[in-house]
């Protein structure tokens, strides 16, 4: 198989955008061909994965061109994992638009193939100004998809997104130029250690690692997260919620590793990373709205990543990596879950639902304990991964904020549980309750996808040590960047 | 310098406008920012070299760096398509009702459309 295969992922889904938009057809004409594209391009990473864990980099220069002109692809285990996980994200999140009816814009579907082409794009890339402008290719449709249905809270959540995305990638392309002004070059593999041999690199680099911070809505540059993604359609909370940070998060990853070599920034990484979950955990406990609520837990979700990127060492890597491809699938669940119940009563602030809508609350209640990390389910594997990496380090404060914040999940969650799901009929809501009762429940085309996306979470937590594998080639990948960098200069 | 003192005023500028209420002066410090940015890459390449970068057509060593010009090109395309779609939002929030005033504008706050939740 020849390296052309890297360029699918991108050129597939632009292409199939273009069809849709060119040759509009039927709402069923368009689910069939994005769900084909998603499948196929699923299918693809899976192939391109089980080719990468033996560690060997496939490299693409585009056009014949040497590298440092040509545009620069590669895939490692980490960038197919993330390519993998995004597809499946993507095929969820389609079949769940189909259910909520999201997709009735004729714009929805060439959209989200855009959006998800410049995340494929954003994964392989290797190349810090190609980078930007797969950043951009995912971001511009996500501003449409945000607003495009309308309404006043819409377009003003749209409006805060849209200042805040465009002052970070204002400031990623001033990285760029710093970068290129400092090293003369933009691509990944002849920037390797650049960080390490000169403090200008550094501080140029330092741009770009801020600028994709504020992507993946690190704290202190979290605010627009919880204010826009509860105001989006749910499907498009869904889709832009395993997609859209988790791009920020892999830059980070990929460009920390490679041109700092994990080191020289531990503490402010450190910092920022036990900040966001502390900060993220406890921003959810003023929330009320179930979504809401999962908004802000996103961002401390994060923080747990970015503690695998603190602590550099093969097994906070592989437990970063491990917990960002699981927590993808957890969060999107959840989102579905109340996405779901937004979408049937009208509101996500009901009582009483476990009764009614026993699938929903059942797969609420495992990707929310799984969320939590609680046995046996995939957080838990994912975060004790996570708090034995920092023990071994001897980072006790770093354990003890990553237990503590586990906890205060588990009481958001109950939060929710107890709120929505459980209990009987609150009489004080009599009101809302006799408009819940005239309304139909959730349809089975609405719970079927979050229930298809709390399987991983099971498996992944009784079975785990296959994606273990997979997240140790992983992070074996970032810790001794050689092979990519032969890859991407060659 | 001259390169140095046109990207700060150029973000003084832009920052300013981004603080301001109005989605369409937010614009305007968008396009100021944008062209900050891309002084700073072009500046990258190196401002002391402007010869046409063609083989055969002169000296090579004061040929132009010829990549940072293929990102400004890219940067000033991505930066248009975005200020037609802020100006398209700035139309949208108007036609809303809530204009500018959706932050403490002259005007006041805005009366909130939906029953706070």
């Amino acid at each position: 198989m020849s390296g052309l295969v890297l360029a699918l992922p991108v050129a597939v889904p632009l292409l199939a955008a273009g069809v849709l938009v060119a040759c509009p057809g039927g709402r069923r004409a368009q689910r069939l061909i994005t769900s084909a594209v998603s499948a196929g391009i699923l299918v693809l990473s899976a192939v391109l994965l089980a080719g990468s864990l033996d560690g060997t980099v496939r490299g693409l220069s585009m056009g014949g061109w040497p590298p440092g002109f040509a545009i620069v692809f590669a895939a490692d285990a980490l960038s197919t994992l993330m390519l993998c996980v995004s597809a499946a994200l993507v095929l969820a999140s389609l079949a769940f638009a189909a259910g909520t009816g999201d997709d009735a814009s004729p714009w929805f579907a060439p959209l989200a193939m855009i959006l998800s082409a410049g995340v494929y794009g954003a994964f392989l890339t290797a190349d810090l100004f190609n980078l930007f402008v797969f950043v951009e290719v995912m971001l511009v449709p996500s501003y449409a998809l945000l607003t495009m249905s309308g309404g006043r809270a819409r377009t003003a959540a749209g409006r805060i997104y849209l200042t805040f995305s465009l002052l970070a990638s204002t400031l990623l392309l001033a990285g760029v130029g710093l970068v290129y002004g400092v090293t003369g070059t933009v691509n990944l593999g002849e920037l390797a250690g650049a960080a390490r041999q000169s403090t200008a690199a550094a501080l140029a680099v330092g741009v770009v690692l801020l600028a994709l911070a504020a992507k993946a809505a690190v704290v202190p540059l979290h605010g627009w997260l919880p204010r826009t993604y509860p105001e989006a359609p749910p499907a498009v909370t869904v889709l832009f919620s395993g997609l859209l940070t988790k791009v920020g998060v892999y830059g980070l990853l990929r460009v920390y590793a490679v041109v700092h070599e994990g080191t020289g920034l531990r503490w402010p990484v450190m910092a920022a990373a036990l900040l966001t979950m502390v900060v993220g955990v406890l921003g959810a406990v003023g929330e009320r709205g179930m979504r809401s609520i999962l908004t802000f837990h996103m961002v401390s979700q994060i923080g747990y990543i970015l503690l695998g990127l603190a602590l550099f060492t093969r097994a906070g890597l592989t437990a970063a990596v491990f917990f960002l491809v699981q927590y993808v699938l957890v969060k999107a669940a959840l989102l579905m879950c109340a996405g779901a119940v937004e979408t049937a009563y009208g509101t996500d602030r009901t009582d009483s639902l476990a009764r009614r809508e026993p699938l929903i609350a059942a797969a609420f209640l495992v990707s929310a304990l799984s969320l939590a990390g609680l046995p046996p389910l995939s957080g838990f594997v994912a975060k004790l991964g996570l708090v034995d990496a920092a023990a071994t380090e001897s980072d006790h404060l770093a354990v003890g904020v990553a237990v503590g914040v586990s906890f205060l999940t588990l009481v958001s969650m109950v939060k929710i549980w107890a709120g929505s799901f459980w209990g009987g009929e609150d009489p004080s809501r009599e009101e809302s309750l006799l408009r819940l009762m005239a309304r139909a429940t959730v349809r089975p085309a609405l719970a079927v996808p979050a229930l298809v996306l709390t399987v991983p979470s099971v498996v992944l937590g009784i079975a785990a040590q296959p994606l273990l594998t997979a997240a140790a080639e992983a992070a074996g990948g970032l810790l001794d960047a050689s092979a990519y960098v032969r890859a991407v200069t060659r | 310098m001259t390169a140095a003192i046109a990207v700060g005023v150029l973000t003084a500028g832009g920052f300013f406008l981004l603080l301001r209420p109005g989605l369409v002066r937010v614009t305007f410090g968008f396009v100021l920012l944008g062209h900050a940015a891309n002084v700073l890459l072009l500046a990258a390449g190196g401002p002391e070299r402007r010869e046409p970068p063609l083989i055969g057509d002169g000296d090579p060593a004061g040929m132009a760096d010829p990549l940072p010009q293929a990102f400004v090109l890219t940067a000033i395309v991505i930066t248009f398509g975005i200020t037609v779609y802020l100006l398209g939002l700035a139309r949208a929030e108007h036609l809303a009702g809530s204009g500018s005033r959706s932050g403490t504008g002259p005007e006041g706050p805005a009366e909130s459309a939906e029953p706070p939740r």
